[in-house]
């Protein structure tokens, strides 16, 4: 099973490396709505840093959303997705390594970001552990997320649209949580950062066994 | 002679549509039939049934000696299917794709090169992505691509597309050869001159059920 997953991982990151959507466009595309923030609120740079950790998840997010669109556009593209039925790959590998490789991806992006905001909002880390494991926890959980609801609009039509209205919904409260760890992890306030961090874990394993569950079902009836 | 494919009564339904009503069909191994048929008869469903990728409604349904009508997924690792679409990544490189294609039907990867030399495609494209191949270079990838998980069942829609006749001559070379060592091969063709010499049998498809069979009788 390990030996598909990283099969899996590594053709859509290789299919990524040639195509440089996540370095050549989502990426800036994240970094300019942390700048159009900062030019927005500076007069405010109380807000600006109150806001820091929600401002930087909504980009993730932004970005995020434009990943999974196109983890899934390769698939549906010259009928690819027929290919992967055909295919003898498991179905839970499947939903395993497109989450590895999309976890690649927005760690990348946020590897990104994070510079971004502590140039830009002004703000400084008093807890790395903290804000790692809330990285680590929020993007695992995005990614897993990501591929469940990618393969439920994968064969629609309307995909372009409806994948950000299936999946903001669910994602708001990963959104939620990563805020308030980082709020705590970048001293803005004082609270329970890991308890944030630990229910995004959990929203991560919920999703990582509805995946292993239901993935098979929706590539075969999508 | 042992049936690699058999329906008898098969009826499949797209939607609400009915694609195949009532579909009687025997392929024995080593067979190569070429199933022919105006737009709409039901030939791209047939291929896409024998594949397991459209649910029998009703009937018997076997492929392979699996019941279709239990699991359709198990027979397909046995299947190679090549429909009008290439299925290729375009941001992958030849050789990658060929070797991803490969490795995620369980055959070796170092059985790439083989492959591709078999379709007659040029080493020094090995490496190019396949975005910026023409039309038949991208056909002739997707074949590699097919051959190279040696498949017991291949379901071939158009194969010819896109090719230039000598690529179509090594392809029915090819065809004949998979044929010879035991596969057994259904394809798809509007193109009766090029095809007849190839096939072992024809069938003609009407309103999703067969019209006519050359081996009827």
């Amino acid at each position: 099973m390990l030996a598909e997953i990283f099969l899996v991982a590594r053709k859509d990151l290789r299919v990524e490396r040639r195509a440089k959507i996540a370095l050549g466009q989502v990426a800036p595309l994240a970094l300019l709505i942390l700048m159009v923030f900062a030019f927005a609120l500076d007069a405010n740079t109380s807000l600006l840093e109150r806001g820091a950790g929600g401002l930087y998840w909504l980009a993730v997010l932004y970005g995020g959303t434009l990943l999974i669109q196109r983890s899934f556009d390769v698939e549906t593209d010259d009928g690819n997705m027929d290919a992967l039925r055909m295919s003898a790959i498991g179905m839970p590998s499947l939903f395993l390594g497109k989450a590895l490789a999309l976890f690649v991806q927005i760690t990348v992006l946020e590897l990104i970001l994070g510079p971004g905001i502590l140039l830009l909002y002004n703000v400084g880390v008093v807890d790395w552990v903290l804000l790692i494991a809330a990285a680590i926890a929020g993007t695992v959980a995005f990614s897993v997320c990501g591929v469940l609801w990618g393969a439920m609009s994968a064969g629609l039509r309307v995909r372009a649209t409806l994948l950000p209205l299936l999946l903001v919904p669910v994602l708001a409260p990963v959104l939620l949580a990563g805020s308030r760890a980082f709020e705590t992890a970048l001293g803005v306030r004082a609270g329970a950062g890991w308890t944030w961090a630990g229910l995004m874990f959990v929203i991560a394993a919920v999703h990582t066994a509805l995946g292993l569950g239901a993935f098979g079902f929706l590539l075969e009836e999508g | 002679m042992s049936a690699v494919v058999e329906f008898e009564g098969v009826v499949c339904v797209a939607g609400s549509f009915p694609v195949l009503t009532g579909l009687d069909l025997r392929v024995d191994r080593g067979e190569i039939l070429h199933v022919q048929g105006e737009n709409g008869a039901g030939k791209t469903s047939l291929l896409r049934a024998c594949a397991g990728l459209i649910s029998v409604s009703s009937g018997k349904a076997s492929v392979l000696g699996f019941d279709m009508r239990v699991d359709r997924k198990a027979p397909r690792r046995h299947i190679g299917l090549l429909g009008h679409e290439n299925n290729l990544y375009r941001d992958l490189e030849v050789s990658k794709h060929v070797e991803f294609r490969a490795a995620s039907v369980g055959a070796r990867a170092s059985d790439t090169a083989a492959a591709l030399e078999k379709v007659r495609f040029p080493q020094q494209l090995w490496s190019v992505p396949i975005g910026s191949l023409s039309a038949g270079q991208r056909r002739k990838v997707a074949i590699a691509s097919l051959l190279v998980g040696r498949p017991q069942l291949w379901l071939l829609d158009e194969p010819h597309a896109a090719l230039d006749t000598e690529s179509r001559k090594n392809l029915d070379a090819i065809l004949i050869e998979a044929s010879a060592s035991g596969a057994t091969i259904i394809f798809v063709s509007h193109e009766s001159p090029v095809t007849k010499e190839i096939a072992s049998r024809v069938i003609t498809m009407d309103g999703g059920r067969i019209t006519e069979d050359s081996g009827a009788g």
